[in-house]
C-alpha cells in the first residue's frame, strides 16, 4: 500500500512540471507587451520598464522559465498586482468558502446521486429509468450560472425563502442560509452527474457473474444491491467523479459569481477586471495543483475500495 | 424412493427480436439423493438454461418459464414467490458456476462470501459463521484455511477459486447441488481433484448432484446417470455404463466418437460437422436431422422419447427400431 | 500477392438509423436542433425587430403583443436578440469543435500510428490538458488573447482538443495491427495514404459522436465566458452576454435572464440527447467518458 502511494506520488511530478510549463506558455500568449496591457497605453516608459523588471520580462525567455519554475516549486506564487499582497494569502483568505461550497455540493451529489442512479439501473428501460435519465441529462446541460440564476429567481426573488446575496456572517444560521442556494445549485449539477455515472456503473455490475452467485446463495434484492453491487459499482464511480472535479471547480466559480459569494470565483473575476496577470497565473497554478491533488486522492480512495489495487506490485 | 428433484415438461423461452423462442422444450429430469446425474451436450443445447430455470436465476426480463413444473420437496418451484425462492436458494438447492474467475465478488473476502449463506439461512452469529467458513475451506481442501479465509478472490488460483465456490455452495448442506461446468476452466489435474472432491461430498452427505458438462470424459468419471441434450431437448438418457457401452441416438454416438480415449488412436476422432441450430431457427421435425448420418423420411416428424431398454430412453425412431431388432 | 484484404466496411447508415429509431428521444433532440439551426440561419427574416435598435420609450418592458419576450434596459427586443444570439452560439460552438476535432484527431492518429516518444509527449500534454478545469483554461486563454469571436473559438478549441486526441489514438493503435493495414504497409503504401484512406474513415464515426457531445460543452463554455464578460463584445447579442446584462435587473425584469437561459439549456440539452443516442449506437465502450 505504501509503495503504491509513493509510486503514485512520483507519477504526479511530471504532470505537475508539464502543467507549470503550460501555464508559463499561456501567460506569454498575451499579444504584444504584457506590461502595456496591464498598465494601459497611457503609462510612462519608466513605469513600464519598472514593471517589466519586476515581472522579469527583461530577462531571456529560458531564464524567465527557470525562475518561474523555481518560484512555483518553492510555493512562491507571486504578488498580486492590484492588492500588493501575495497570491497565496489572497487564495488562503477565500479558499475556505469555495471548499465549503464544493464539499456541500459533493455531499448533496453523493446523497442523492447514488440512490437515484441505482434506482434507474434497477428499473432499466422502464419509466423510472427514462425519467431519471432525462432529468440527469437536463441537469448536466445547465451551465452553472444558468441554473444558479433560475434558482435565485425562484427561491430568492419570487418565493423570498432565501437571501439573494450571500456573504460572510458569523451567525451559523445565517451562514447556512447563505450557503443553501449556492450549494443546492452546485449540488444539483453534481447529483445529475453522479446519477448518470452510478446508473451505468450499476448496470455493468448487475450483469456480472458474481451477482448471480450471490442470488444463488439466497441473497435478497436489498442486500444484493447494498452489499454486492454498490461496493463494486463505486470503483468506477470514484474515478469518474474525481475526473469531474475540474468541471466542479469551474461551476463553483460561476456559482459564486451568480450568488455574489466570496470565494475563488470572485477572486478570478476581480483579477480579470483589473488585468492582474500575476494573480491569474498564480490562481491557475494553484487550481491545477489542486486538480492533480484530487486525482491523487481519487486513486488512493480507489485503492481503498478495490482490494485488487493495493496488493498489486 | 421419491426423487429429490423432479422436473416435468419444463419449457423455458427467450425473447429474440419480438418473438418468444424455446431454449429448453418439454424437459423431464429427475435425480435421487446420493446420485449424480450428468447433463451433457454442446454449448447452446440448453443445459445451463435448465439449471438456471430450476433455481429461477434467469434474467428477469427477456426470459420466462412458459410450461412445466420443477418439483422439489413436494413443491413446484415455478409457482413460488421470489421471496420463498430466495429461502430455497443456497439453502436447499445450491449452484456452482462455470467461471470461477468472475463468479466471486472481487471486493469481499472469500471467508465472508462463504459465511454469507450461513448468516442468511442458518441465523448464525458472525463469529460462528466465520468459524464454519474456515471449516468449509478445510473440507474443500484449501490449504491453510485459517489464513485463506481473509484473502480476496484475486489472491486465489483458479482451482482454489472453484473450491471456494464449492464451499459457498455447500455451506448450508443443500439437498441438491447444481454444478454448471464447474471444471471446464481448470487444467486436467486440478479438474480431477475437484471431481473426486465432489464425489466424496456426495457420498458423505447423500447429496443429489446435477452435473452439467460438455465433456464426456468428465461424465465417465463422476456420473451415475446421464441425460444427453441437444437443441433444447433430451435426446437420450441412460445409466452411465449403458450409455457408453450402447449409445442409441446418433447424436450420442457422434459425441462419443468425438471424445478422445486412451484405447483409441487420435486419428479416429471424428468431430461433429455443423453446429447446434440457434433457438430461433430450430427445424420442425427431428432437431438433429440436419447433422445426422442416418436421416430417413420419417425424421420430418418430431420424434418423442421412447424406452429402448431398462432405464434407457432415446428420441430416435430410426435407431430405436434397430436397437430392438438387434 | 496481389489481393489485399478489404478494410471492414464503414458502419452502415441504416444501422445508425435503426438505433436512432430505437431511442425515440433522439428524434426529439434532432428536431430541437433543426429548429435552433433554422432560427440561427433565418434570424434576420424571423426577427420582428432590429436586435441592435435601442428604444428609450420601451425600456424594460415585460413580454407583450409587440415585444413577445419583452425588452431590455436599452429598449431592445429580447426575441430578436435571442434569434441573433443563436448565430453567435452555434457559430462559436461549431467552429471551436471543428478546429478541436481536426487538430485533435490528427494528433491522435499520428500519435497512435507513429508511437514511441512522439506518442508519449503528445499523451503527456493531453493528460495535463484534461486535468485543467475546462472553463478555467478557456477563461485564461480568452483573458490572455482578448475577447473577440476568433479568440473565443481558439480558446474553446484549445480546451477541447485533448479528448479528440484520446478518441482518435486508441482505435488507431488497434487498427494498426489489423490485416488490411499491415497488408497496405507490406505493399508499400505511404503512411499518409494508410492513415488517410484506411484508418481515418474507420474512426470517423467515433470522432463525430464525441464532436456532438463536445459541441454541447463548447456552447456551454461560450455562454459561461460571455457571462463572465470574456465573450464577444457588446452590442453584438450573445446568450451569455444577454444574461450578464439582464442579471443587473434580475429583481425587476425576470424575462431578461429566463429566456436566454432557456435558449442555452435547450440547445445544450438537444446536443446532449443526440450525442448520447449516437454514443450508445456506435460504441458502448465510450459510455462513461465525459
Amino acid at each position: 500500500m505504501i509503495r503504491y502511494v509513493i509510486r503514485r506520488l512520483l507519477l504526479a511530478i511530471p504532470t505537475l512540471l508539464a502543467m507549470l510549463t503550460m501555464v508559463f506558455v499561456l501567460v506569454r500568449l498575451v499579444p504584444g507587451d504584457a506590461a502595456v496591457s496591464m498598465l494601459g497605453d497611457q503609462a510612462s516608459e519608466q513605469a513600464l520598464d519598472a514593471l517589466r523588471a519586476r515581472l522579469g520580462l527583461d530577462q531571456p525567455i529560458h531564464v524567465q522559465y527557470l525562475t518561474f519554475l523555481g518560484d512555483m516549486l518553492r510555493g512562491d506564487f507571486g504578488t498580486s498586482m492590484s492588492s500588493g499582497r501575495s497570491v497565496l494569502s489572497e487564495v488562503w483568505q477565500v479558499l475556505p468558502y469555495t471548499l465549503e461550497l464544493t464539499a456541500a455540493a459533493m455531499v448533496i451529489g453523493v446523497l442523492f446521486g447514488l440512490p437515484l442512479g441505482t434506482f434507474a439501473a434497477l428499473y432499466r428501460n422502464r419509466w423510472p429509468d427514462y425519467t431519471t435519465r432525462l432529468l440527469s441529462l437536463t441537469g448536466l446541460s445547465f451551465p452553472g450560472f444558468v441554473s444558479g440564476i433560475l434558482m435565485l429567481l425562484a427561491f430568492a426573488v419570487w418565493l423570498r425563502w432565501l437571501p439573494v446575496m450571500s456573504s460572510a456572517s458569523s451567525d451559523p444560521l445565517t451562514h447556512m442560509r447563505n450557503l443553501a442556494l449556492p450549494a443546492l445549485n452546485l449540488g444539483l449539477i453534481m447529483t445529475a452527474y453522479i446519477t448518470r455515472v452510478t446508473r451505468s456503473s450499476m448496470l455493468n455490475v448487475l450483469g456480472e457473474d458474481f451477482i448471480r452467485t450471490a442470488r444463488a446463495k439466497g441473497v435478497r434484492p436489498g442486500p444484493l444491491v447494498m452489499r454486492h453491487a454498490l461496493r463494486n459499482a463505486l470503483i468506477p464511480i470514484v474515478t469518474v467523479v474525481g475526473l469531474y472535479f475540474g468541471t466542479l471547480i469551474g461551476n463553483s466559480v460561476l456559482t459564486e459569481i451568480v450568488f455574489t459569494r466570496p470565494g475563488l470565483g470572485k477572486l478570478i473575476l476581480g483579477a480579470l477586471q483589473s488585468r492582474d496577470y500575476t494573480l491569474l497565473q498564480g490562481l491557475m497554478v494553484i487550481f491545477a495543483a489542486f486538480v492533480i491533488l484530487v486525482n491523487l486522492l481519487t486513486d488512493l480512495i480507489y485503492a481503498a475500495v478495490d482490494p485488487r489495487v493495493s496488493y498489486a506490485k | 424412493m421419491t426423487p429429490v428433484l423432479d422436473i416435468k415438461g419444463l419449457t423455458t423461452e427467450f425473447r429474440v427480436k419480438n418473438g418468444w423462442h424455446a431454449a429448453v422444450r418439454g424437459i423431464d429430469l429427475s435425480v435421487n439423493a446420493n446420485e449424480t446425474l450428468a447433463v451433457v451436450g454442446e454449448s447452446g443445447s440448453g443445459k445451463s438454461v435448465t439449471a438456471l430455470s430450476t433455481l429461477r436465476l434467469l434474467p428477469q426480463t427477456g426470459a420466462r418459464i412458459s410450461r412445466g413444473e420443477v418439483g422439489f420437496g413436494g413443491r413446484d418451484l415455478t409457482k413460488l414467490s421470489e421471496r420463498e425462492m430466495s429461502r430455497i436458494r443456497g439453502n436447499d438447492i445450491a449452484m456452482i458456476f462455470q467461471e470461477p474467475m468472475t463468479s466471486l465478488n472481487p471486493t469481499m473476502t472469500v471467508g465472508d462470501q462463504i459465511a454469507e449463506g450461513l448468516l442468511i439461512h442458518r441465523g448464525m452469529s458472525r463469529t460462528e459463521a466465520a468459524k464454519e467458513a474456515r471449516r468449509l475451506l478445510d473440507e474443500v481442501r484449501v490449504p491453510d484455511p485459517a489464513r485463506r479465509v481473509n484473502d480476496y478472490p484475486h489472491q486465489f488460483s483458479g482451482g482454489m477459486r472453484q473450491r471456494a465456490m464449492i464451499a459457498i455452495a455447500l455451506a448450508c448442506r443443500p439437498k441438491l447441488l447444481l454444478a454448471d461446468e464447474p471444471t471446464t476452466a481448470l487444467d486436467v489435474t486440478v479438474q480431477a481433484q475437484v471431481l473426486s472432491l465432489l464425489d466424496d461430498l456426495k457420498r458423505d452427505r447423500g447429496m443429489a448432484i446435477v452435473f452439467i458438462t460438455h465433456n464426456l470424459g468428465v461424465v465417465a468419471q463422476i456420473a451415475d446417470r446421464v441425460a444427453v441434450m441437444y437443441a433444447g431437448e433430451i435426446v437420450e438418457t441412460a445409466t452411465c455404463d449403458t450409455l457408453f457401452a450402447d449409445p442409441v441416438h446418433p447424436y450420442t454416438e457422434a459425441l462419443l466418437k468425438a471424445m478422445p480415449r486412451v484405447d483409441r488412436k487420435a486419428e479416429s476422432l471424428e468431430p461433429i460437422p455443423g453446429s447446434v441450430p440457434s433457438i430461433s431457427a430450430r427445424p420442425a421435425g427431428c432437431v438433429y436431422a440436419p447433422r445426422c448420418n442416418y436421416v430417413q423420411p420419417s425424421c420430418a416428424a418430431h420424434p418423442s422419447l421412447v424406452p429402448v431398454g431398462g432405464n434407457h430412453e432415446a428420441r430416435c425412431p430410426v435407431r430405436a427400431d434397430k436397437g430392438e431388432a438387434a | 500477392m496481389t489481393a489485399m484484404p478489404a478494410p471492414p466496411p464503414a458502419r452502415k447508415q441504416s444501422a445508425l438509423l435503426a438505433t436512432l429509431n430505437r431511442n425515440r428521444l433522439s428524434w426529439v433532440g434532432i428536431g430541437m436542433l433543426a429548429v435552433i439551426f433554422a432560427v440561427a440561419i433565418f434570424a434576420p427574416l424571423l426577427s420582428p425587430h432590429d436586435p441592435l435598435q435601442q428604444n428609450i420609450l420601451h425600456r424594460l418592458e415585460p413580454p407583450s403583443a409587440e415585444f413577445w419576450l419583452g425588452t431590455d434596459s436599452y429598449g431592445r427586443d429580447v426575441l430578436s436578440r435571442l434569434f441573433h444570439g443563436a448565430r453567435i452560439s452555434l457559430t462559436i460552438g461549431f467552429l471551436a469543435v471543428l478546429v478541436a476535432m481536426i487538430v485533435g484527431s490528427t494528433l491522435g492518429v499520428l500519435a497512435g500510428y507513429i508511437g514511441g516518444i512522439f506518442d508519449q509527449v503528445v499523451m503527456g500534454i493531453v493528460d495535463v490538458m484534461l486535468s485543467f478545469p475546462t472553463l478555467l483554461l478557456g477563461l485564461m486563454v480568452a483573458a490572455m488573447l482578448g475577447a473577440s469571436l476568433e479568440n473565443l473559438i481558439i480558446a474553446i478549441a484549445i480546451t477541447e482538443t485533448a479528448p479528440f486526441v484520446r478518441v482518435a489514438r486508441a482505435p488507431t493503435i488497434a487498427m494498426k495491427r489489423q490485416d488490411f493495414v499491415e497488408a497496405g504497409r507490406a505493399l508499400g503504401f505511404s503512411p499518409g495514404r494508410i492513415m488517410g484512406v484506411h484508418i481515418l474513415p474507420n474512426i470517423l464515426s467515433d470522432i463525430v459522436v464525441v464532436a456532438s457531445l463536445w459541441m454541447a460543452s463548447a456552447i456551454r463554455t461560450e455562454a459561461s465566458l460571455s457571462f463572465i464578460g470574456l465573450g464577444v463584445s457588446p452590442p453584438t447579442p450573445t446568450w451569455g452576454g444577454m444574461i450578464r446584462e439582464g442579471f443587473e435587473n434580475i429583481l425587476s425584469a425576470w424575462w431578461l435572464v429566463v429566456f436566454p437561459s432557456l435558449a442555452i439549456l435547450l440547445t445544450v440539452l438537444a446536443l446532449n440527447i443526440l450525442g448520447d443516442a449516437l454514443r450508445d449506437a456506435i460504441d458502448p465502450k465510450l459510455r462513461g467518458e465525459e
